[in-house]
């Protein structure tokens, strides 16, 4: 029997959204998420499952959903996943669970990030029931703290106040989220999904203190003088690289964090109904291939370039961007200038960059990541113009809180060292998880490490508690 | 939300805020700022601490009025609330043990130079102030400058009080040109006001710092926005600075970069002062 072709998600047209900032997938109709869970053969060994960094019990969720029981898939989905909604919208499906599916062999996988985000956005849309933990929950009267409140940190502190502890959530910017929040953008995942999902924490009884930089504010140190009996820091990576070549610093010039955070946490796009500005650049060129340079590149278009492109110094078989943004990305009208490489930036009379010197590369043999290694070309440089530049070039994790607090490890590129199972860190009662350990990763694994700690913490309190 | 407990206004353009907001209050050290919003829709503007109170919990703020987000705050008045004040962010300045130290204050500026006056002060150092402004109104704070200093210089442009001329003038004709021994000087205030300090003294190879005030937007090291470009490498001004060695700093960058939105400034605050006269 032939394999039937996967339901296709409706989008806004690539006309019209590459002008706007509203969502880009629209999301299934009901129809189309049982046509699409009809397609799942329930394989015995469910190898999709085994694709999932967070175990999600994928075949039982579909199940339900062959049924249109969306509250049972939901409820599946959450034992294991606690931001479903987000992660539907931005796993890189392709690599994991979808990669691994039966369907995949013969035809097309099953849609997974799509019924996931589904059944999420149906939970979300008739009300999630927050059951707090009653008086005899374990961790009652107990404090942890939590550091940052991205993906990993959110995760840790819904694990840890349903398990009764009194959780609160330090967080340096004014909105909760981390990356989320103020990097990814509105058209991929709207901010109103992550408002829900921290406002379920606060109904679960989480604290949120926004304002609160640990390491400035009040030390690690400080934070078990007030009484937190375990820290966890999810505190990503959230320092940007930049080339180090000639002219970077021009006006125009961004780092992908400003470029997004102005757009995203500031909503630069909406001045000035919103007092941040953002430069509105004609030509926009970013540098970079991941998912930050898509969302940096489709960002340029909606802030109205007439040209947004990007400039990779390898192919893009080895870019690391999710399949569907580079898609989009191309549907939408993005130029991509493979095996070229910035080498100097060029201003004008007056400051403004106004275009690049690139050289061209070819691939040579693979380096220690296993991709192989751009070499320039000798004599192929020539320049681009441009009048606004994105250096999406990766970040790696903010020095801070390794600075002050004692006894904490890092490797030498800032990664704070732990052990893989329980998210110890070298310091005692202190865990970490997410970017902050792995560098620049995903939502997904911030969200798995998240977890892994929470259950430590729980187990060595308890552990303390009985002892004493 | 952060209350305003105390304002007091310095000059029609400059107004002094007491804010409570205990954690920060115990932590700042003179140098450090703070990064402020002040509606829903706002902007993170970077505010310098120019006093703490650990034991009431509340940190002195003094704004200058030079745009939209600034006016907002100016207008604000005791009872009502700032929605984020989060800090100390920066380094603290770094401060001599013992010798000669001339702060030099022009506009806003007087107000960070004072915790630093106070704790140089405190060690036993001995600490000149040189404050300027346009005009005798614009000066402030000079009483409050004035107990940390043995002495306090004024120069104003229109020679309404003090020497008439800049503050760099009173630097070198009352104090250099004197031969007065000098181990440091700190000049906090406009750009170019630094600038011409850092020229001042470039000369004699007298050891100057000033506090950089790039356009800033998290205050953590995250963006990037604040990098400025000190002895040939790129420095982010929140983690880095925001003091630095006068003499390395790259001005003609510094300035450049602080003009990187005057256009959609103007339109922000010609809106908004439509919006208030209306
Ligand atoms: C533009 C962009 C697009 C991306 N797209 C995808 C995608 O499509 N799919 C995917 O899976 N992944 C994507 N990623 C990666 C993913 O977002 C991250 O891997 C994930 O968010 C990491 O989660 P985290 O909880 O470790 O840290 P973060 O999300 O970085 O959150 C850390 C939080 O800690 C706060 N913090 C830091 N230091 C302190 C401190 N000292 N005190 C208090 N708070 C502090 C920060 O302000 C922040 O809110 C993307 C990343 C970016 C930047
Ligand atoms: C570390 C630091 C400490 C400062 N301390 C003080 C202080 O104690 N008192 C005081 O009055 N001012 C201080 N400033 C300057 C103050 O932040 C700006 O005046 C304020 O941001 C102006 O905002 P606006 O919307 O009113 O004006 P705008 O119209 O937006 O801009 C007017 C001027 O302010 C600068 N500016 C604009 N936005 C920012 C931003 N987000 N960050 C930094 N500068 C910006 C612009 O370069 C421009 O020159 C400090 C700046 C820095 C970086
Ligand atoms: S591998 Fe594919 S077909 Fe098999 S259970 Fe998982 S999703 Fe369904
Ligand atoms: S203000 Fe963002 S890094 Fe300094």
């Amino acid at each position: 029997m032939p394999i039937k072709p996967r339901t296709s998600m409706p989008t806004q047209e690539a006309e019209a959204r590459k002008r706007n900032f509203n969502e880009v997938a629209l999301g299934y109709r009901e129809e189309d998420a049982i046509a699409e869970a009809a397609r799942c053969l329930q394989c015995k060994d469910a190898p999709c499952q085994k694709g999932c960094p967070v175990g999600v019990q994928i075949k039982d969720f579909i199940k339900a959903a062959k049924t249109g029981d969306w509250a049972a898939a939901y409820d599946k989905i959450k034992e294991t996943n606690s931001l479903p909604a987000v992660c539907g919208r931005v796993c890189p499906q392709e690599e994991q669970c979808e990669k691994l599916c039966l369907l995949g062999k013969k035809g097309q996988p099953e849609a997974i990030g799509r019924l996931e985000r589904y059944a999420s956005d149906m939970a979300m849309k008739r009300g999630v029931n927050v059951q707090k933990p009653g008086d005899g929950a374990p961790g009652k009267g107990r404090k942890v703290a939590i550091v940052g409140s991205g993906p990993a940190g959110l995760t840790a502190a819904g694990d840890l106040a349903k398990l009764g502890y009194s959780v609160t959530i330090f967080e340096a910017l004014h909105a909760s989220g981390g990356v989320l929040i103020y990097g990814i953008p509105e058209f991929r995942l709207p901010k109103a999904i992550v408002a829900e999902e921290v406002d379920l924490l606060k109904k679960l009884g989480v604290e949120v203190r926004t304002d609160v930089i640990i390491g400035r504010t009040v030390t690690v140190d400080e934070v078990f003088a007030m009484g937190y009996e375990a820290v966890f820091l999810g505190t990503g990576a959230g320092l940007p690289k930049f080339m180090g070549i000639p002219g970077e610093n021009l006006n125009g010039i961004y780092s992908a964090n400003e470029y997004l955070t102005r757009t995203n946490l500031m909503k630069a796009y909406r001045f000035p109904d919103y007092d941040t500005p953002i430069k509105m650049g004609k030509k926009v060129a970013v540098i970079g291939a991941g998912n930050v340079a898509m969302d940096s590149v489709r960002s340029a278009l909606r802030h109205g370039a007439d040209e947004a492109f990007v400039v990779y110094r390898r192919t893009e078989k080895e870019m690391t961007a999710r399949a569907e943004e580079f898609e989009h990305a191309i549907e939408e009208g993005v130029k991509f200038h493979f095996l070229t490489n910035p080498v100097k930036f060029l201003g004008d009379e007056t400051g403004w960059v106004k275009g690049m010197e690139v050289q061209k590369m070819e691939l040579g043999e693979p380096d220690a990541s296993g991709r192989a290694r751009p070499v320039p070309i000798p004599n192929s440089n020539y320049v681009m113009e441009c009048d606004t530049v994105v250096v999406a070039l990766g970040t790696s994790p903010n020095p801070l809180l390794s600075s002050t607090t004692p006894g904490l490890k890092t490797k030498e590129w800032g990664g704070l060292i732990v052990e893989e199972e329980t998210g110890k860190t070298t310091r005692d009662a202190v865990y970490a998880g997410g970017d902050a350990v792995t560098g620049s990763a995903t939502v997904i694994l911030a969200m798995g490490a998240g977890k892994k700690a929470a259950k430590a913490i729980h187990e060595d309190l308890q552990e303390r508690a009985k002892k004493a | 939300m952060f209350k305003i407990v105390k304002k007091r206004i310095l000059t029609p353009v400059t107004k002094l805020f007491e804010v409570d907001a205990a954690l920060v209050a115990k932590k700042a050290q003179p140098g450090q700022f703070v990064v402020v919003r002040v509606t829903e829709k706002g902007e993170r503007i970077p505010l310098t601490v120019a006093a703490t109170d650990p034991g009431r919990g509340t940190v002195t703020i003094v704004v200058q009025e030079v745009g939209k987000t600034s006016s907002m705050l100016g207008r604000l008045e005791e009872g009502q609330d700032l929605l984020d004040f989060a800090g100390p962010l920066g380094k603290p300045a770094p401060l001599l043990d013992s010798g000669h130290v001339v702060v030099v204050g022009g506009g806003f500026g007087v107000a960070p130079i004072l915790p630093i006056a106070k704790a140089l002060k405190s060690r036993g150092v001995k600490v000149t102030g040189i404050v300027g402004a346009r005009t005798k109104d614009l000066l402030i704070l000079r009483d409050e400058l004035a107990e940390s200093c043995g002495e306090v210089l004024v120069a104003t442009d229109d020679g309404s009080l003090g020497t008439k001329g800049l503050v760099t003038d009173v630097l070198k004709k009352e104090l250099i040109d004197q031969g007065v021994k000098i181990d440091q000087v700190i000049a906090i205030g406009p750009m170019v006001m630094m600038r011409a300090v850092a020229e001042a003294t470039r000369p004699y190879n007298l050891k100057t710092l000033v506090s950089l005030d790039p356009i800033m937007v998290d205050g953590t090291g995250m963006c990037g926005a604040c990098r400025c470009t000190v002895e040939g490498k790129t420095r982010f001004a929140c983690v880095d600075g925001p003091i630095f060695d006068a003499h390395k700093v790259d001005f003609d960058e510094a300035v450049r970069r602080g003009k990187m939105y005057a256009a959609e400034q103007r339109v922000a605050f010609d809106r908004y002062k439509a919006e208030v006269a209306k």
